[in-house]
């Protein structure tokens, strides 16, 4: 868990009225720009940290989540700041609990922005929260870079200060797995999915995909989000399935895989289901040998594959997981793989965008969000050891490669790679056009 | 006016008044969590009437502040209404949603109407869930900041925005000092005390009992929708049971039964929270000792032990 | 599948559901029964019990057998003398005043809640069942003028889960007999009825409350032992049980123990039937409201005799 840690001259400092603070700024501002470019630079690279609010979801729904954010946040800041922090200013992060509630989520903004004085906020998961928090970041003009792979902000219901360039959205997600599903493993699917927003675009982002390629799918069987039991609701899956698409999240996983495999018994389908289900799981898990054989959409492979790429150790022994995707101090706890490295890749593009942005203090967050929207490729590198991808500024919202895992003998193994244009789809929003 | 009665005025305006000055004097962080915190306050205001004057606990008063925040917000984003109006809608769903239950909720008592108010709001988060097509169900909605202008002032400027928490904070207050100072009020307080009794003398109880309910939802709703117009974001977790027992905590905490009760309670649940989240991830459990010690050594909660020991007149 | 080895399905599952929750629901009716106050921590103390028999299955090692055995034997004891505990100390201190009660036990969720959290973890953890085969269940259909039976797909149960119900219905049968024919059963229904007039008579009222309240939390452990092989083991996992057994308790008649389980067959039953015609969600609304308009029509429940 990291906290602030302030020498009282800090402290002294970080609390002056907001007319003081405007003052100085001003003064400053104005001192820096009449200066010759080489002694601007000079002048204003201040030992100060840049702040980061880290709005982590310690407790509540998503607190197996939260653990991982916050070990890959750790790390990530803990590498930039080896290789000389960002314009010379050591990283600082800030974390926060927010309960994974929306109301909370709000409140760790304004304190972001209003008590610690961050640079920007960061981190934020669960969609419901993103969607909670968004409107008071663009109202304190925070830049807000979630971590969140929901449909939100490309959908453009957010604003022009929320950015997601670390990780996919659901939406690209889905949309690239049809092909393979249709392909390989059948054309009439029945989905089963929880019946709040998460699982409803899966179905409505499947269904059409899927149609796109020729299948159908037979029957949507939405389950309550907090049922513990399911085998009631397996009668509806018609007998004529040949794809059973799951993407059940919340502590009851584990009953559902156990109960679909009893309901089952021996001749089931061929089932697609997405890692969301299992993240922080063992697959090895009693209950779960139901899934040898059945496949899974993986943000990022969590087993080491035979084609790992460099990147991919790198960033495995930095953030302590080891070649089965658990922490190398305990094997029995099992990481969040398919998302964590968003944090690890949002630090990065948030270090790349003050960098070309010559960002200097909160006066500049104008010029980081128009720095970050210009950016496009990001080739697979330390930076993004998940894989390649482009972002696209106009949206908000980055694109990249998407992983099909089998299971076998216990273990995820990476059968399929999408391409980065599988996951493409059209504009829906364009925030340059909004003012900053 | 009697001296109490001055007593009461004196301290009420005062107390109003600071909250006013207040919004010069804090810090930026302060002044955002104020506004939220008497947006919170005018809500447990609401409750405070039911349950501290009336003396009727429901679990399910998220259902009315779902009522004005969904209707308040509904209005903007499916009908385009403006603020203003919006406002007006939220507060009649929560009225006519407060009467239709508690028409049916009053014909229970006890535990029996604790359980027919938590389902009730129950079935309400169920519905906003189903109709999520409209509702963005548990992910909720976000109204624009462009929208957000209530009589030309932007509801999202930090001073315009603790002004207009102020004035709804005003407004709740104002209405129930009113109302316990009448004789509605006091009717309200003589079944709290003793239903029988109330009934014998003459008053029609079910009337003044459902009076009650369909006021103390009102107000709810005004917080509600005032949440909605102020904060920007719509979402069904301000349904869920959680937020039906938030204001039993604030108002427990605070003083049930008094004006002030409610404010005091919200104000320290809420720092109490912020303060202990900076040392420990676990500070819902200090909230949790705090309950315990609170309801085993200052059972009437701060103004209750105030009002106890040292200004009896408080209303 | 078809229509009828669908509601087979349904009602086989809600048998499941109303044995457990059947369990529960008697450990709050209990409490309210003789204590006259609502336990809002009831579900903690069925969380708890998972939780604690989790552990206990670590500590007994590979065999999941004994570490269940154990874990039925050991977690509801420990449950309910912490819950006996929690009687002692504080809620003997406010006298049982109803709302402070309510409040307190608010607090008590709290703290149980997050100390769970800050020790087990956020995940929902796995506990083998002793054994779990599968057995499939046969149906009829006409044909050629004659019944015969057949293996429909999918319609099957687990040993597992027959012996939850047979043990559900043994555990009550227990409790039953505890009530009825034993001392401190006679202790407890002579402090149900009056308390004034029990304590007149000499009977330890103090103690019969601390003992009807461990009870009542043990109860509770004891179901989510049960379950926890099918569940799984997560610090939020109180509140449905909560929310079931309060609703199952008032509609069977507050302080009635037969009542509370009828109720519970009735829910538990109910819930798997009408998850058959409807959609999910408006299945939950429709019992919700149904609940709602039961006690707003017959406030003392359907089996409740004139009662506080």
């Amino acid at each position: 868990m990291m906290t602030t840690t302030k020498t009282i001259a800090e402290k002294a400092v970080s609390k002056p009225s907001r007319r003081d603070a405007l003052k100085t700024l001003a003064l400053g501002g104005a001192a820096a720009a009449s200066m010759p470019l080489w002694a601007r630079y000079a002048g204003a690279q201040t030992s100060e940290p840049i702040k980061v609010g880290f709005q982590v979801h310690r407790t509540g729904i998503g607190a197996a989540y939260g653990r991982w954010y916050d070990r890959t946040t750790s790390a990530a800041a803990a590498l930039i700041n080896e290789q000389g922090g960002i314009n010379g200013r050591p990283l600082e992060i800030i974390a926060e609990d927010d309960g994974t509630d929306p109301k909370r989520g709000a409140e760790m903004v304004e304190k972001f922005a209003a008590k610690h004085n961050c640079d920007i906020g960061f981190g934020t998961l669960f969609s419901h929260v993103v969607i909670g928090s968004a409107p008071r970041a663009g109202e304190l003009k925070l830049p807000y870079f979630v971590v969140s792979e929901g449909h939100h902000v490309a959908s453009g219901m957010l604003n022009r200060y929320t950015l997601q360039p670390g990780i996919t959205d659901v939406k690209s997600q889905v949309q690239a797995m049809a092909p393979f599903v249709a392909d390989n493993l059948g054309k009439k699917v029945t989905m089963v999915f929880p019946d709040f927003a998460f699982g409803h675009d899966h179905r409505d982002y499947f269904t059409a995909a899927i149609e796109a390629q020729g299948g159908e799918v037979l029957e949507h069987i939405a389950i309550p989000p907090t049922e513990t039991s399911f085998t009631k609701y397996f009668p509806k899956i018609p007998r004529e399935t040949e794809v059973i698409y799951h993407v059940m999240v919340g502590p009851a996983v584990l009953t559902f895989v156990k109960e679909l495999g009893e309901f089952f018994g021996p001749q089931r389908p061929e089932m697609f289901g997405f890692i969301d289900s299992l993240e922080a799981v063992d697959i090895g898990s009693p209950g779960l040998e139901f899934l040898e054989g059945t496949y899974f959409w993986e943000g990022n492979p969590r087993y080491a594959q035979e084609n790992q790429s460099e990147y991919d150790a790198f960033f495995r022994e930095r953030v302590g997981v080891d070649a089965n995707g658990a922490s190398v101090s305990d094997p029995r706890d099992v990481s969040t793989y398919a998302h964590m490295f968003g944090c690890w890749e949002t630090l990065h593009v948030v270090k790349a965008g003050m960098e070309a942005s010559g960002y200097r203090g909160t006066q500049d967050r104008a010029a980081l969000i128009e720095a970050v929207e210009a950016m496009t490729d990001m080739p697979h590198s330390i930076a993004h050891p998940q894989g390649a991808k482009v972002f696209n500024g106009k949206t908000h919202q980055v694109f990249g490669k998407q992983y099909i895992s089998k299971v076998v003998d216990g273990k995820l193994l990476l059968v399929h790679t999408t391409s980065i244009e599988d996951t493409f789809y059209s504009d829906e929003v364009d925030y340059t056009t909004q003012s900053l | 006016m009697t001296t109490d009665l001055k007593k009461s005025v004196i301290l009420h305006a005062g107390v109003v008044l600071a909250l006013f000055v207040l919004q010069f004097v804090l810090p930026a962080y302060h002044h955002g969590n104020m506004a939220r915190i008497m947006v919170l306050a005018s809500y447990a205001i609401g409750y405070n009437l039911l349950f501290g004057y009336t003396g009727l606990l429901s679990l399910g008063h998220a259902l009315f502040f779902a009522a004005g925040l969904y209707g308040a917000g509904l209005a903007m984003s499916q009908f385009g209404l403006s603020a203003g109006p919006a406002l007006v809608v939220g507060v009649v769903a929560g009225v006519v949603i407060g009467a239709v239950v508690g028409g049916l909720a009053l014909r229970t008592e006890g535990v029996a109407f604790m359980i027919v108010t938590l389902m009730f709001a129950q079935a309400g988060y169920l519905t906003i869930l189903y109709f999520g097509a409209y509702t963005r169900g548990d992910e909720g909605f976000v109204i624009e900041q462009a929208e957000r202008v209530l009589l030309g002032a932007d509801l999202s400027d930090p001073l315009m925005r603790y002004f207009a928490a102020f004035s709804l904070f005003c407004a709740a207050i104002f209405t129930c000092f009113l109302a316990v100072k009448s004789r509605f009020g006091r009717v309200l307080v003589a079944i709290r005390e003793n239903e029988e009794r109330a009934s014998m003398l003459g008053y029609d109880v079910a009337k003044y009992k459902l009076g009650a309910v369909v006021l103390s939802a009102g107000l709810s709703a005004l917080a509600g929708a005032g949440y909605a117009l102020l904060f920007g974001y719509v979402g069904a977790s301000f349904a869920s049971v959680q937020y039906s027992i938030f204001p039993l905590l604030w108002v427990l905490l605070g003083g049930a039964g008094t004006v002030l009760g409610p404010l005091v309670g919200t104000v320290f649940m809420f720092y109490l929270i912020d303060l202990s989240s900076g040392l420990t991830t676990a500070y819902m459990l200090i909230a949790g000792v705090a309950l315990v010690v609170l309801t085993v050594f200052a059972p009437h909660g701060v103004m209750g032990e105030v009002r106890r020991r040292m200004w009896r007149w408080l209303p | 599948m078809d229509f009828g080895p669908y509601l087979m399905l349904a009602i086989m599952e809600g048998a499941l559901t109303a044995a457990v929750l059947a369990l529960t629901a008697s450990g709050l009716a209990l409490v309210f029964g003789v204590m006259r106050v609502v336990n809002v921590a009831h579900g903690e103390f069925f969380m708890l019990g998972a939780v604690l028999a989790w552990w206990v299955s670590q500590l007994a090692g590979g065999s999941p057998v004994w570490g269940f055995l154990l874990a039925l034997c050991v977690v509801p004891l420990l449950v309910g003398l912490l819950a006996a505990f929690v009687d002692m100390t504080i809620l003997k201190r406010i006298n049982y005043d109803p709302e402070r009660t309510i409040v307190a036990t608010i607090g008590i969720l709290y703290i149980l809640q997050q100390v769970t959290l800050m020790t087990y973890g956020p995940e929902a953890r796995p506990v083998a069942p002793p054994f779990n085969a599968r057995i499939a269940l046969p149906w009829f259909e006409m044909s050629d003028g004659a019944l015969q039976v057949y293996w429909p797909w999918g319609l099957s149960t687990t040993s597992y889960k027959l012996c939850v119900i047979g043990a559900a219905c043994v555990v009550l049968l227990g409790l039953w007999a505890l009530m009825t024919k034993t001392k401190l059963g006679l202790l407890m229904r002579a402090t149900e009825q009056d308390r004034e007039m029990a304590l007149a008579f000499g009977i330890p009222v103090q103690r019969v409350y601390a003992i009807a309240f461990g009870l009542g939390a043990g109860l509770a452990a004891l179901a989510a032992v049960l379950i926890v092989p099918i569940q799984q083991a997560h610090y939020l996992m109180g509140g449905d049980p909560l929310l079931l057994s309060f609703i199952v308790v008032i509609i069977g008649g507050l302080g009635s123990l037969p009542g509370a389980i009828l109720a519970a067959l009735l829910i538990g039953l109910s819930d798997g039937i009408i998850s058959v015609f409807f959609s999910p969600t408006l299945a939950k609304i429709f019992a919700t409201l149904l609940v709602a308009f039961v006690l707003v029509f017959r406030p003392n429940g359907l089996w409740g005799a004139n009662n506080s």
